[in-house]
């Protein structure tokens, strides 16, 4: 009798100790977070995708890369280490123009680069080309045209530029002599070619030409080398894509609006197929500076090259 | 005797100075043409809008070659500006760059010729290898003027 009670009692402790055990474990994942979670995780690397499109469209890397890797890179023929050179935005891009020489700076995730950048920050530099210490930038980085672009597309562009390599390239010094200078001069030439700029006209619209014109106008830039340049400097609006000069040197950059000087004789698939390979209808191939911008291109989805292609024969017609 | 050495040498003179005469602008731009024309016909060929035919890519690869192995002597001094020619400064102040440029490009087009393509799918990867020269050297030394 005496054996069974403590027999009993002994099941008893052990039932008790199965039922503290089940009751007292650490739960696991609700089931419907873990869904969420993955939904979550799905945006996340969506957005990051969509960031690496606003990337290349926007040639943050034609600037902002060190020139001599990136060639070093090229040598090797290899596709994943030219896009690593082309992700690697240490900086030193030296833009020599009539008001001095200026850097591009570091712009990776990184002390030296722009690992301080806030969300907020990040939009006020593209958009307004303002410093998180609230000094005025100078406009060869070229946030005349990136003022346009879409929250969605800064956002995606912010969290993807955060997954790029880390350089640790200190900054080089602009070398501008005064007044230029002096940032907040910079202010003025604002107010005459940045808050107030003229509007490029089309001459017919649709949903694919208004996307083309997002993508030149705000994203690619292309106007800040093919349109011509008043005597201070601001983009002659009247004279869209009419052909540019560079800074440097004696280069010309062609006219590319739909005019006889300009690239009427080339259809919208040549525009395509140029911007997908570097070669001309007449199999010449893209030299200087537009190499870096076509490689830029052959990484964006055909769509959005036809679309570019669709505003490139919707702007007025210009003379060289 | 003494007449034939010295029609010799007259005919010697005329052709150097027919050859100094030569205006290189002029020549390396005609040269670099006729590589337009031959990566025209070999594109053509590529995507299809011809049926492949192994001698016209054999025609096609030694008109450039011809230019790859040539290109580099049109490039005298005195011949930065002028004639509507679009070289770069850097050919003459990073002069090793472009005689690498040049021997790199010399170099595919030799091994697409050796290649002897025999299908497209030869004719492709030994001919894409080439035309990654013409953007390559046209970055670095050349400039739209
Ligand atoms: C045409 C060349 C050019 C392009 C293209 C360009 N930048 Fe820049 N960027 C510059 C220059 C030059 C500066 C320095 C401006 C100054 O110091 O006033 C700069 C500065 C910056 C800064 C400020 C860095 C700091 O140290 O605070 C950020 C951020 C930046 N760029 C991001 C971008 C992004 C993102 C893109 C692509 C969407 C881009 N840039 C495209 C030339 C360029
Ligand atoms: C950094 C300056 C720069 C930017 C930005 C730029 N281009 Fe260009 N582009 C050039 C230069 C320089 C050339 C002349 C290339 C050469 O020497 O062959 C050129 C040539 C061209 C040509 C060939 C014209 C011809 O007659 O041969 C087309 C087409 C073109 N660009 C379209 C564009 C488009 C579209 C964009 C925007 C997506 C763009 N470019 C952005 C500098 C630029
Ligand atoms: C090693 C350098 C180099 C390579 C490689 C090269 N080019 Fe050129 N190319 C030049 C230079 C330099 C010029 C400018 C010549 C001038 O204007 O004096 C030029 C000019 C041209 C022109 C314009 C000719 C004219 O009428 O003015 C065409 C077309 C051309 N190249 C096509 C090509 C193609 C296609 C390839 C590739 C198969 C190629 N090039 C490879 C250096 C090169």
């Amino acid at each position: 009798m005496f054996r069974r009670a403590i027999l009993f009692l002994c099941l008893l402790g052990f039932i008790g100790g199965v039922i503290f055990w089940i009751l007292s474990a650490p739960r696991g994942l609700d089931k419907s977070l873990i869904a969420e979670l993955k939904q979550q995780g799905a945006i996340k690397s969506e957005i990051i995708a969509k960031g690496e499109q606003i990337f290349w469209a926007s040639g943050c890397s034609s600037c902002h890369v060190d020139k001599k890797v990136l060639q070093e890179a090229k040598t090797s023929e290899d596709e994943d280490v030219i896009k690593t050179a082309k992700l690697t935005l240490s900086g030193g891009e030296a833009f020599k123009t009539p008001f001095g020489t200026f850097y591009a700076p570091n712009i990776s995730p990184s002390e030296q680069g722009i690992a301080h950048y806030t969300l907020r920050d990040f939009a006020l530099a593209l958009t307004q080309g303002v410093s998180p210490k609230r000094q005025h930038f100078y406009p060869a980085f070229p946030y005349s045209s990136y003022k346009g672009m879409e929250a969605e597309d800064i956002t995606a562009l912010y969290y993807f530029m955060k997954t790029l390599p880390e350089s640790e390239t200190p900054n080089k010094p602009h070398q501008v002599a005064f007044p230029f200078d002096l940032r907040r001069g910079l202010g003025l030439w604002m107010q005459l070619n940045f808050y107030y700029t003229g509007e490029v006209e089309l001459v017919k619209t649709n949903p694919e030409i208004l996307r083309g014109k997002y993508l030149v106008e705000n994203l690619a830039h292309c106007g800040e080398c093919h349109t011509p340049r008043d005597a201070l400097g601001g983009l002659e609006y009247s004279r869209w894509m009419a052909g540019g000069k560079a800074f440097e040197g004696a280069e010309k950059v062609p006219n590319i609006s739909p005019s006889e000087t300009g690239i009427a004789g080339w259809s919208e698939e040549d525009i395509i197929t140029g911007l997908q390979t570097g070669f001309t209808p007449e199999f010449d191939s893209f030299g200087s500076s537009m190499v870096s911008v076509q490689e830029n291109m052959a990484r964006l989805p055909k769509e959005d090259l036809a679309a570019i292609a669709a505003y490139l024969k919707a702007i007025p017609p210009q003379e060289r | 005797m003494f007449r034939k050495i010295l029609l010799a040498i007259t005919a010697l003179t005329f052709v150097s100075t027919l050859a100094l005469a030569e205006d290189p602008i002029a020549t390396r731009k005609s040269m670099m043409k006729s590589v337009g024309g031959a990566v025209k016909t070999g594109v053509g060929m590529m995507k299809g809008e011809m049926d492949y035919d192994a001698a016209k890519a054999e025609e096609l690869l030694k008109t450039i070659q011809e230019t790859a192995h040539n290109f580099g002597n049109y490039f005298p001094e005195d011949s930065k500006t002028g004639g509507k020619t679009t070289v770069a400064p850097a050919i003459w102040d990073d002069a090793e760059g472009f005689k690498a440029a040049l021997a790199k490009f010399a170099g595919d087009v030799d091994a697409a010729v050796d290649a002897k393509p025999a299908d497209l799918g030869a004719f492709k990867a030994s001919f894409g290898k080439v035309l990654s020269n013409c953007k390559a050297c046209h970055e670095k030394f050349r400039v739209k003027k």
